[in-house]
């Protein structure tokens, strides 16, 4: 059972992640078409090829998002997923993508996520939107049971989560901070990263504001606007690309909750069961891993996944982080292009830089943070508060 | 800006209309063994409708909690710092509320807490204090 790993990542486009953006406000659907041709470009694949697509919500049509953008692009696919699993809906995309390819319905498919600045309508944006991913409707479970006090947004969860595992593990700040620190390292050579060229200290981190105890500014995420895209190809199709192709060849899916309130288990978190089941899919041990790009909207979001997907002990991600070099020149490169706390989260395609940054370390396309071997890459995305996982492994031939 | 206030549904009425008289309700499952929260039609293990309102004390442990230095939104820009907690029923269920009455700095996994019914507008939140 799961897939032959004869469908592989063959093209990537990713916007440089920007604070304030200069790139053209463009619609998500024109953003989605810009980034397609721009990745099956980069393919070497023409943009008639195409025959399906994913993508997460399109923003100028809660409904019908496929159809809407088969329709802007002029493209009749065969294979159409809107996928709604929050930050993991990138790696979502990638094996729903390469399943439908290994049942032959069809051999190219564009995965994007726009994330670059919008036109506002006039008169400016219609509301507030400080509800986030979070649902105020009538009869939605967060409006009625956790809203009105004050739980939403996401830094609380997570602060929540931390604080949890303190109480359970012990909690090493200055293992967490490095993490942070190992990850800017990676950033600073690597040109794209939004915070390339600002190196910082784990000191740093522990003096910077704290923001939901026992988090640190510098240990969350700054959204920013930008975009990725990648293609998903046939073996056959692959093969006759411009680029060593990143073969997929397991993954896993668990999801159990929404908010961590009604989580069974705070700190033994579903990416266990992700984990578990894209490296039995791909028949390969965790010792095999060449470079592991770990959804990191959080320190403790790495420091969970590190245990949960198995590299060390229930309790030991503390000593391990101490243990390793998790730098592109280190025994264990994690988030080899600074990971989204470097690189930046442009929104929904946060989750795609893990996918891009994996794909592009085995094609051997990585700036001075190319690894020198990498054949081997384990990509997690992570969504909502710790409660979507998928876990990639992605393989070079 | 005004604070979102629940807004009670057909099927959660009950558990509101306790909390302003200062008791706490759940749906119980006796097929399952267990209380429920939030309250809701099904039982979220064997999906029974078949659920019965039962009074609590009320009374549990901080599971895990945050002292928010910054607001989770605009509505509690001016309420610093929020100590939004999960809180784990004697009787099983976790929920989410906010702490009151206690120091920051003094909060901590595991301490007792009990409830505090706190009118606001036309609603009832159910908030926690060390007990």
């Amino acid at each position: 059972m799961g897939l032959r790993g004869d469908a592989a990542i063959v093209g990537v486009a990713e916007w440089k992640p920007e604070r304030r953006p200069t790139r053209e406000p463009m619609f998500s659907f024109e953003q989605y078409a810009e980034l397609a041709k721009e990745a099956l470009d980069d393919a070497g694949i023409g943009v008639n090829e195409v025959n399906g697509l994913c993508t997460t919500g399109v923003r100028e049509s809660s409904m019908f998002a496929p159809a809407t953008l088969s329709e802007y692009m002029g493209k009749p696919v065969n294979f159409a997923e809107h996928v709604d699993l929050g930050g993991a809906s990138s790696a979502g995309m990638i094996w729903r993508a390469a399943a439908a390819i290994e049942l032959g319905l069809c051999d190219v498919v564009v995965c994007a996520t726009p994330a670059g600045p919008t036109p506002q309508p006039p008169g400016g944006p219609v509301n507030p939107g400080y509800l986030g991913a979070s649902s105020g409707a009538f009869g939605s479970p967060q409006a009625e049971f956790d809203i009105p006090y004050g739980n939403l947004a996401q830094n609380c969860g997570y602060a929540q989560i931390a604080q949890r595992y303190a109480a359970e593990f012990g909690y090493d700040e200055r293992a967490l901070a490095k993490i942070a620190v190992d990850q800017r390292t990676n950033a600073c050579a690597y040109p794209p990263a939004f915070f390339h060229g600002q190196p910082i200290t784990v000191d740093d981190v522990l003096n910077s504001p704290m923001i939901a105890d026992p988090l640190h500014l510098l240990e969350i995420v700054m959204p920013c606007s930008g975009g990725a895209a990648v293609v998903v190809a046939s073996r056959e199709r692959a093969l006759r690309g411009n680029h060593r192709p990143a073969f997929l060849t397991g993954f896993g899916e668990h999801l159990a909750f929404k908010t961590p309130s009604y989580a069974e288990d705070l700190v033994r978190t579903p990416m266990k069961p992700a984990a578990d089941k894209a490296f039995e899919m791909a028949g390969v041990a965790r010792s095999e891993i060449d470079a592991a790009q770990l959804y990191d909207c959080y320190t403790i979001t790495v420091l969970l996944a590190l245990e949960d997907m198995g590299f060390c002990e229930k309790g030991d991600g503390a000593r391990f982080v101490n243990e390793h070099d998790l730098t592109y020149a280190g025994d264990f490169p994690l988030n080899t292009n600074g990971g989204q706390l470097s690189f930046g989260q442009p929104g929904m395609s946060g989750g795609m830089s893990h996918v891009t940054e994996g794909a592009r370390q085995i094609m051997g396309r990585g700036d001075a943070n190319q690894l020198g071997r990498c054949d081997t890459v384990l990509v997690l995305n992570n969504g909502g508060i710790m409660s979507e996982q998928v876990a990639l492994i992605l393989r070079g031939e | 800006m005004e604070k979102p206030l629940p807004v009670p549904t057909p099927q959660t009425q009950p558990f509101w209309d306790a909390l302003a008289e200062g008791r706490v309700e759940l749906q119980h499952c006796a097929d399952c063994e267990r209380y429920i929260y939030y309250p809701r039609t099904h039982c979220p293990g064997c999906l029974t409708r078949d659920l019965e309102w039962r009074e609590l004390s009320g009374n549990g442990v901080v599971h895990t909690y945050t002292v928010a230095r910054r607001p989770t939104a605009p509505p509690w820009s001016e309420d610093l710092p929020q100590l939004i907690a999960v809180v784990e029923l004697d009787e099983g269920p976790r929920l989410t509320t906010e702490l009151v009455n206690v120091d920051p700095d003094a909060i901590e996994v595991g301490m007792r807490v009990q409830p505090v019914f706190q009118a606001v507008g036309e609603a009832t939140l159910l908030l926690y204090e060390p007990a």
